[in-house]
């Protein structure tokens, strides 16, 4: 069943166009790795899904809500769709605790005291109990993306988007993210993720997209698209990638 | 020089200057809260795309700045009695002058502060499914507060000298105590000698108080 369906989609800046007819669909419990050049799109297609960036043409299916629906209401879609940003994101003026409940009190409704029992258990979850009472500029980036994390999962999410969640991150951190990340898609969320890490991509992805110059060039199982891509851009990106 | 001033004037004059003082510290205050939050309005409806409302306030804001508070405030207290029908005396033009005056200048202070704040910072609002207002309410507005403080402390400086001009209205300010006093003991040097004194030991002291928070807001980031 489909969790995420993304229907011809294009989408411009101006006279440049970031999107090109992209199709694909991202199943109940699949993880979905989107790779490829930086300028390619990627970031730009994920940020279609929860509607941060608006599209032009095509349909975005989210849980069966039709995202570019100018009837949808954004708001109760996007609490249902966790998202991680390549920049943290943390709000800096909060402590960890708060950054983790605002969204459980002002979208979900849950008492303070409530919410930050369930922060605090999420924490917990991520490594990260006793920084509650720091403010995200006292952490680490590990640290705070995996706050972030956190933040996301505070929502209850039906799916979790990651827009290069770690591409931001001393590479010393970077496991300590994935590693949440590689927890998360082994209990089964649905994830569609923006990243080059391609060990990630190898250990639990499902399905690996290859985006080039606004479009999606490839579209493969994880073992087909690691095997033998079919195109040569994507033979080509892969060589450069995995040859360190 | 110093020897042919009077300062027994000063002392009896007091309880009347005190008046006057405690006036021009009442504008400041009012309109430096009513101007923050009509400015912070201002500055979101120039910021979103709200069409005739976005263009209404960025015509509101540059006709405020482009004509001399004077002229301001001798309009609004001709004009106000002929909408209302009723004179509202020279003290509530003042306020409600500086008021709306002074929301064209904080708003220009937090238009750049709600820029100053990362686009992300509103994704990441929007992603955990907070809309305009909360998301504005929560992430973006104390921050553009925060980081727009020190500037918002010095207009009000500004505002605070800028209230002596309402002394062309006849409301009795600091300034119009201190003549009325000096026009009553025939001591009109002393008295303009003293508002003088006490309107620079308060901006100063605000100033000291701006450089100050502007290095512990420094630390902080």
């Amino acid at each position: 069943m489909a969790m995420i369906e993304i229907k011809s989609i294009s989408k411009w800046f101006g006279q440049f166009q970031a999107l090109k007819e992209c199709t694909t669909q991202v199943d109940k419990g699949e993880v979905v790795v989107v790779c490829g050049p930086s300028g390619s799109g990627k970031s730009t297609l994920i940020k279609c899904v929860n509607a941060l960036e608006p599209i032009q043409q095509g349909e975005i299916i989210v849980d069966g809500i039709r995202v570019n629906d100018p009837k949808t209401d954004l708001p109760k879609l996007r609490s249902l769709v966790g998202m991680v940003f390549q920049h943290f994101e943390l709000f800096p003026h909060m402590t960890v605790l708060d950054n983790v409940s605002l969204g459980q009190v002002k979208v979900l409704g849950r008492k303070p005291d409530e919410a930050a029992e369930n922060s605090k258990k999420l924490l917990h979850r991520v490594g990260l109990s006793h920084h509650a009472h720091k403010h995200p500029g006292q952490l680490s980036g590990g640290q705070q993306q995996r706050v972030a994390i956190a933040r996301a999962l505070a929502m209850n999410p039906i799916c979790m988007l990651f827009d290069e969640p770690t591409s931001a991150l001393d590479p010393e951190m970077i496991n300590e993210v994935l590693d949440v990340m590689v927890e998360l898609a082994q209990e089964g969320m649905t994830m569609m993720v923006v990243t080059h890490e391609m060990g990630f991509a190898k250990k639990v992805a499902h399905r690996v997209i290859f985006m080039d110059a606004g479009a999606i060039v490839e579209d493969d199982k994880k073992e087909e698209f690691f095997g033998s891509p079919r195109s040569e851009r994507a033979q080509q990106f892969l060589s450069k990638i995995l040859h360190h | 020089m110093l020897s042919g001033f009077d300062f027994s004037v000063i002392t009896a004059s007091l309880p009347f200057i005190r008046e006057g003082l405690l006036f021009s510290v009442k504008l400041t205050v009012i309109a430096m809260t009513g101007g923050i939050i009509f400015g912070t309005l201002l500055a979101m409806a120039r910021l979103a795309n709200l069409g005739p409302l976005s263009l209404a306030a960025t015509w509101y804001v540059n006709l405020m700045r482009s004509i001399p508070l004077l002229m301001v405030i001798l309009w609004f207290f001709l004009v106000i009695p002929l909408i209302t029908g009723t004179p509202i005396g020279a003290e509530n033009s003042a306020i409600v002058t500086f008021t709306a005056f002074e929301a064209a200048y904080y708003s220009e202070i937090m238009r750049a502060g709600i820029q100053s704040i990362p686009k992300g910072q509103v994704w990441a609002g929007y992603a955990i499914g907070m809309n305009y207002w909360q998301t504005m309410g929560n992430v973006v507005l104390p921050q553009a507060f925060r980081n727009m403080l020190p500037i918002l402390l010095t207009q009000t400086i500004i505002l605070f000298q800028d209230t002596s001009l309402v002394y062309a209205i006849g409301a009795k300010d600091l300034l119009k105590a201190a003549e009325i006093a000096g026009k009553n003991y025939n001591r009109p040097v002393e008295m303009y000698v003293f508002a003088a004194i006490i309107y620079f030991v308060i901006c100063f002291g605000l100033s000291y108080i701006v450089k100050r928070l502007q290095q512990r807001i420094a630390i902080i980031r």
